[in-house]
């Protein structure tokens, strides 16, 4: 370690930076996209979750326990390897006419974290006065329209902190999908580590770039909490 | 969808998925699996410990690099921090560090950071009158935290470190990365030896994973419960 020359111009320019910037669109397309469709199927099972209608409930908490309670390396590896026998083969063509490994890390991430989502959005939506509901009830709405119109737009207002949370956690959970060779950030980071021989720069450089992303997050959430949660503290 | 499901690959490995080559060889699979799980979570909660009450010391130079620290390892993904131990360690230690090392090191570092958070909220939870009724009463300040304030507080953590527990376990998955032959890393062999069979395998370790992971986070509500019925009285 001490006679350790240290390079940072590998990872400052160069082929070896477009390799290490390349991986970090990579990451920031998984984690865009994994946190919009995550968030679409994460609100569809809390409303599940909380519907009247036992099946449909038992429907939802299987998928929240499973998803929850199984590592998210198994799940890529499952969508990956796995899933062509349990899918249409017209879906199947589709997928392996497309990149079919960032499908199936966004399938997976997407999946990993609607469950996590799910539960954010339905204590949210507990959050929200009960009476609410009832007085929607009494003037007409049915329960999936007071939902759409009464509650849901209140609940995701004080969902979103935990929300751009979730978005953290995808973009630090994408790096596992370089296990079935997406090359995001990580993935490229070794990769200039193999092809170097300048593994610690490499890694410092892929590190900053995380604690990047975390630092903006948590400024976001911040400024979201002082802006629109609590207008009158700023 | 051909719909052929041939779960014989399942028995046929069932032993190897379990243990892997024990007795004969080290342990692996589900075996090492936990073995990997339990002593992370019993060196982390000494860490989370640690790191928890560094970051709460009204020594600012303590408290700044200690949160730093933490704020830093919470803010990568747990396979870079078991890339930089893999990458680190041998340079550190001065030689070869045995993979189960190297992963065991990076998931209770990666874990000790959650678990200080936890450590912090559940000291700053308890009242300050009990501080300053103990100090009134004579101890010192680290007899105050390690007899009054830490017993409570830690019995208040203990459902969240069962979740930590259920996190480390999803976690050891990682330790594939690395080429440490815990259940992940004895699944894809298997999946390599025998082609055929990725749906049934990954579906079955997926079951396996699920079962043990659920077991603790029934346990962790449980405990939750009872907690929260004998503060009631």
């Amino acid at each position: 370690m001490l006679n350790y020359q240290f390079d940072w111009s590998v990872v400052t320019s160069g082929k070896y930076f477009e390799w290490l910037v390349s991986g970090f669109k990579v990451t920031l397309e998984l984690s865009a996209l994994g946190i919009v469709m995550a968030f679409v199927v994460g609100l569809v099972i809390a409303v599940m979750r909380m519907s009247h209608f036992r099946p449909v409930r038992w429907i939802a908490v299987a998928y929240l326990e499973f998803f929850r309670n199984t590592p998210l390396l198994v799940q890529i590896f499952f969508w990956y390897f796995g899933s062509y026998k349990i899918l249409p083969q017209a879906v199947n063509d589709w997928l392996t006419s497309t990149n079919f490994e960032f499908a199936a890390a966004v399938i997976a991430l997407t999946i990993y974290t609607s469950a996590f989502i799910a539960e954010d959005i339905r204590s949210g939506i507990l959050a929200i006065p009960k009476e609410q509901m009832e007085a929607a009830r009494s003037a007409g709405f049915s329960y999936l329209r007071a939902m759409q119109y009464i509650i849901l737009p209140q609940a995701v207002r004080i969902t979103v902190p935990p929300l751009i949370g979730q978005f953290l956690n995808l973009a630090k959970n994408s790096s596992l999908a370089m296990t079935i060779g997406v090359m995001e950030l990580t993935y490229q980071a070794r990769q200039v580590e193999s092809y170097t021989f300048k593994g610690f720069e490499a890694f410092t450089a892929a590190t900053l770039v995380y604690l990047g992303i975390s630092v903006a997050i948590t400024a976001m959430v911040h400024q979201y909490n002082v802006r629109v949660l609590n207008p009158q503290r700023a | 969808m051909d719909g052929i499901f041939n779960f014989q690959v399942i028995s046929d490995n069932f032993v190897y998925f379990m243990i892997g080559r024990f007795p004969q060889g080290p342990l692996g699979g589900l075996g090492l699996t936990v073995y990997l799980a339990v002593v992370s979570c019993i060196l982390s909660f000494f860490g989370g410990l640690i790191l928890g009450l560094l970051s709460i010391s009204k020594r600012a130079w303590i408290r700044q690099p200690v949160s730093l620290f933490i704020n830093i390892v919470r803010g990568m993904p747990l396979l870079m921090v078991i890339f930089w131990m893999y990458f680190l360690l041998p340079a550190v230690m001065g030689g070869t560090v045995p993979e189960n090392h190297t992963v065991i090191m990076g998931l209770t570092l990666f874990t000790s950071a959650y678990m200080s958070q936890i450590v912090r909220a559940g000291i700053e939870s308890i009242p300050r009158g009990q501080t300053e009724a103990a100090i009134s009463t004579g101890l010192r300040q680290w007899q105050v935290m390690v007899f009054i304030i830490l017993p409570q507080a830690l019995r208040n953590m203990i459902p969240s470190f069962v979740n930590q527990f259920v996190s480390l376990i999803k976690d050891t998955s990682l330790a594939f990365i690395v080429g440490v032959s815990e259940l992940t890393h004895v699944s894809t062999q298997i999946n390599n030896r025998t082609m055929a069979y990725p749906t049934e395998i990954f579906a079955f370790i997926a079951l396996v994973y699920f079962v043990l992971c659920y077991m603790f986070t029934t346990f962790s509500r449980w405990l939750e419960e009872r907690l929260a019925w004998r503060k009631a009285i």
